[in-house]
C-alpha cells in the first residue's frame, strides 16, 4: 500500500543549521497495516510522516501510495489518498469555520471544488450520524466554529474528517500527545475503532512505549533518518517496554534520548 | 458653525462612504477571508478610475466601463497573487510592489497625464455627485446601495459554494486546506484577484462619481478600507454574525466613517491633517485587540498572584 524507497532529505544544506532528517528511509506496508513509529529526537519520525504527506519533495528516492508514484506531486495533490492527524489540535482543523464546514470540506478531499453550493442536508444527516459515533455531543453543535472545542473534541473531529473519505493510507502525527493522558486513551481508543472499522493502513507516530506495543500489528523504531528496528506481530506480542529499550540500545548504539518518552 | 452646512454635506458623505465600502468589502476579502494584507489596493483603485475615464471619454458605455475596470482590477491581483505564490515574495511587500508598478501603468492609461475629466455633462454617467441632494432616481446613493447589495449578495453565494468554502479555509488553516487537497497557492491567487476586481469597480464608480480619475485617487485607500472593516466589526460586530451581514457592516462601517470625518472637517479639522488622523485612528483600533489581550493576561496574573499569597 505504501513503498518508501530509500528516501533521504537534508534540510538547510551547505547551511550551518544543515539538518540530514531523513539518510536512508526505507519502508514498505501491506495494505492493513497499522504501523506504530517510535524512535528518539530528531530521529526523523516526523519528518517521514511529512515527506509522505508531501509537507515538502525528498532529495533521493521515491514514495509510492497504492502503486501510484508520487514522490514530485504537490502536497495538495497527495491529499485524495491520505487521511492525516497532526500533534497540535490546531492543525487539523480551520478553527473560524464550523463543525459542519469542516466536515465538508474533508467530505470533498481529493474532488474538485466546484460552485455548487458547500454543503447538503443530505450531507448533514450522515455527519449527524458520524459525530454521534464520537459521544461527544458534537451532533447537537454542528454550526459552532470549531475555535470554541477543546483539543481533545478536536482531535477526535480531526480523525472523522480523515476517515470520512477512506483514505489509502491514515498518517498520525503524535496525534495524542498534546493531550491530558485521560483523553489521549480517549481519542488512541477511537483511532482502534476507526482503523479497524474501515479497514485502514495507519503509520502511527508515538512517544509511548507502551501504546507503540500495543496498538497495531507491526512497531517500527527511528534513529538518525533510517528505520533501524521493524518488529512484526507476533515479536511484539511477547515483548515488554524494557525489552524494546534494549534493542534499540542494541541496534543504534546509543541510549535513547527523547525527553518526553513515555515508558509506562 | 453652521449646522445646516453639515447637513447639506452629508449626501455627499453617505455616497462617498457607499462607493468606498465596495473598495473595504475588497479589502475584507483579503484581510479578513484570506488572512493577507494586500496593499496593491491603493493602485487598483486608480487603475480602475483610469480605466473608466478612458472608457467613457472614448465614447464607451458606462455600465460596461464598471465591468471593465473589475476585469483590469482582476489583472491586477494577479499580477500580486504570483508575486506572493509563484516567486516566494511575502505577501506585503508583492502588493507594494505591484501597487508602485500601478502607478506607470495609470499614467500610461490615462495617456501620460496625471488626471482625466469625465464631466456629467459630456457624458451619461452612472452615478454623479451633482445629483447627490437630488430627491430623485437620479441620485447616486440608490443606485450604489443597489450595486452594493448585488455585491454582497454575489459575495454571499459565491463563499457558500465548495470552491468559496476552499477559499475560506484557505485563509483559516492552510495547512489543514492543503491536507484536504486544496490548493492553498491558486486560492490564494483568485482571492487577490476577486478582490483587486472589486476594489477597482470601486474605483470606477468614483471616477464617475467626482467627475475625474486622477493618478493618485488610490493613496491611502488601504488605510480607508481597512478603518471601514474594523468600524463595521467594532460597531456591528455583536448583532451581526451572518457572512452576509458582515459585508454590510463593512459598507456601514465606510459610511460611517465619511460621516465622522464630514463632522470633524465641519469643526473645522485642516483637510490636510485627515490622512494622518485617519493612520491614527486605525493604529489605535488593531492596538485594541493588543492591549486587551496583555490586560487580560496582567489581571490574570494578579489573581494568581493574590490567590498564592
Amino acid at each position: 500500500m505504501l513503498k518508501i524507497e530509500h528516501i533521504a532529505k537534508t534540510f538547510n544544506p551547505g547551511t550551518i543549521t544543515e539538518k540530514k532528517a531523513l539518510t536512508d528511509c526505507h519502508l514498505h506496508l501491506q495494505p492493513g497495516d497499522f504501523v506504530t513509529v517510535i524512535g528518539g529526537n530528531g530521529a526523523g519520525k516526523s519528518t517521514m510522516l511529512n515527506a509522505v504527506a508531501g509537507t515538502f519533495l525528498v532529495d533521493k528516492g521515491s514514495i509510492a501510495i497504492d502503486g501510484v508514484d508520487v514522490t514530485r506531486l504537490p502536497e495538495h495533490k497527495r491529499a485524495k489518498y491520505l487521511g492525516r492527524v497532526f500533534q497540535d489540535p490546531m492543525t487539523g482543523t480551520a478553527a473560524t469555520m464550523s463543525i459542519e464546514e469542516n466536515l465538508a470540506l474533508a467530505y470533498r478531499r481529493g474532488k474538485p471544488r466546484t460552485l455548487c453550493w458547500g454543503i447538503s442536508n443530505k450531507e448533514r444527516e450522515l455527519y449527524r450520524e458520524q459525530l454521534k459515533t464520537l459521544e461527544l455531543g458534537l451532533e447537537d453543535r454542528m454550526s459552532a466554529r470549531i475555535g470554541l472545542l477543546s483539543g481533545g473534541q478536536r482531535q477526535a473531529l480531526t480523525l472523522l474528517m480523515a476517515t470520512l473519505q477512506k483514505p489509502k493510507l491514515l498518517l498520525l502525527d503524535e496525534h495524542t500527545a498534546a493531550l491530558d493522558p485521560k483523553t489521549a486513551a480517549k481519542v488512541l481508543q477511537l483511532t482502534r475503532k476507526l482503523v479497524a472499522e474501515n479497514n485502514l493502513t495507519a503509520l502511527m507516530i508515538t512517544h509511548n512505549m507502551k501504546d507503540a506495543l500495543q496498538y497495531g500489528n507491526r512497531t517500527i523504531m527511528m534513529h538518525e533518518g533510517k528505520i533501524i528496528l521493524d518488529i512484526d506481530r507476533e515479536a511484539k506480542a511477547r515483548l515488554k517496554v524494557e525489552d524494546l529499550l534494549m534493542m534499540f540500545e542494541k541496534a543504534s548504539g546509543a541510549g535513547l534520548n527523547n525527553d518526553r518518552m513515555l515508558l509506562g | 458653525m453652521d449646522i445646516i452646512k453639515l447637513f447639506n454635506a452629508m449626501p455627499g458623505a453617505i455616497s462617498q462612504g457607499v462607493i468606498w465600502g465596495i473598495m473595504a468589502i475588497g479589502v475584507y476579502i483579503t484581510y479578513r477571508i484570506l488572512d493577507v494584507a494586500d496593499l496593491t489596493v491603493d493602485g487598483s483603485i486608480a487603475t480602475g478610475g483610469a480605466v473608466a475615464a478612458m472608457l467613457i471619454t472614448s465614447g464607451c458605455d458606462a455600465s460596461l466601463a464598471l465591468v471593465v475596470a473589475f476585469l483590469v482590477g482582476m489583472l491586477a491581483g494577479l499580477v500580486t497573487g504570483l508575486f506572493h505564490t509563484n516567486m516566494g515574495i511575502p505577501a506585503i511587500l508583492a502588493g507594494i510592489l505591484t501597487q508602485l508598478a500601478l502607478y506607470s501603468i495609470n499614467l500610461r492609461i490615462m495617456d501620460n497625464k496625471a488626471n482625466t475629466a469625465v464631466s456629467a455633462n459630456k457624458f451619461d454617467l452612472l452615478v454623479s455627485s451633482r445629483n447627490v441632494r437630488a430627491f430623485s432616481l437620479e441620485n447616486p446613493i440608490l443606485l450604489l446601495a443597489v450595486i452594493t447589495a448585488v455585491i454582497i449578495v454575489l459575495l454571499y453565494w459565491f463563499f457558500g459554494t465548495e470552491y468559496g468554502c476552499s477559499l475560506r479555509a484557505t485563509g483559516s488553516n492552510a495547512n489543514m486546506a492543503r491536507a484536504q487537497g486544496i490548493n492553498t497557492n491558486r486560492g490564494t491567487v483568485f482571492g487577490l484577484m476577486l478582490s483587486n476586481g472589486i476594489v477597482a469597480l470601486a474605483g470606477a464608480l468614483l471616477t464617475q462619481y467626482q467627475g475625474f480619475a486622477d493618478v493618485s485617487m488610490g493613496r491611502g485607500a488601504i488605510v480607508i478600507g481597512l478603518a471601514a472593516v474594523i468600524i463595521g466589526e467594532v460597531v456591528f460586530g455583536k448583532v451581526f454574525r451572518n457572512f452576509g451581514l458582515k459585508l454590510l457592516a463593512v459598507s456601514l462601517g465606510a459610511v460611517i466613517y465619511y460621516m465622522v470625518i464630514q463632522v470633524v472637517l465641519w469643526l473645522g479639522l485642516n483637510t490636510n491633517d485627515l490622512k494622518m488622523l485617519t493612520a491614527l485612528v486605525v493604529a489605535l483600533f488593531l492596538a485594541i485587540p493588543h492591549w486587551k489581550a496583555k490586560l487580560a493576561t496582567s489581571s490574570m496574573m494578579k489573581k494568581e498572584g493574590e490567590a498564592d499569597a
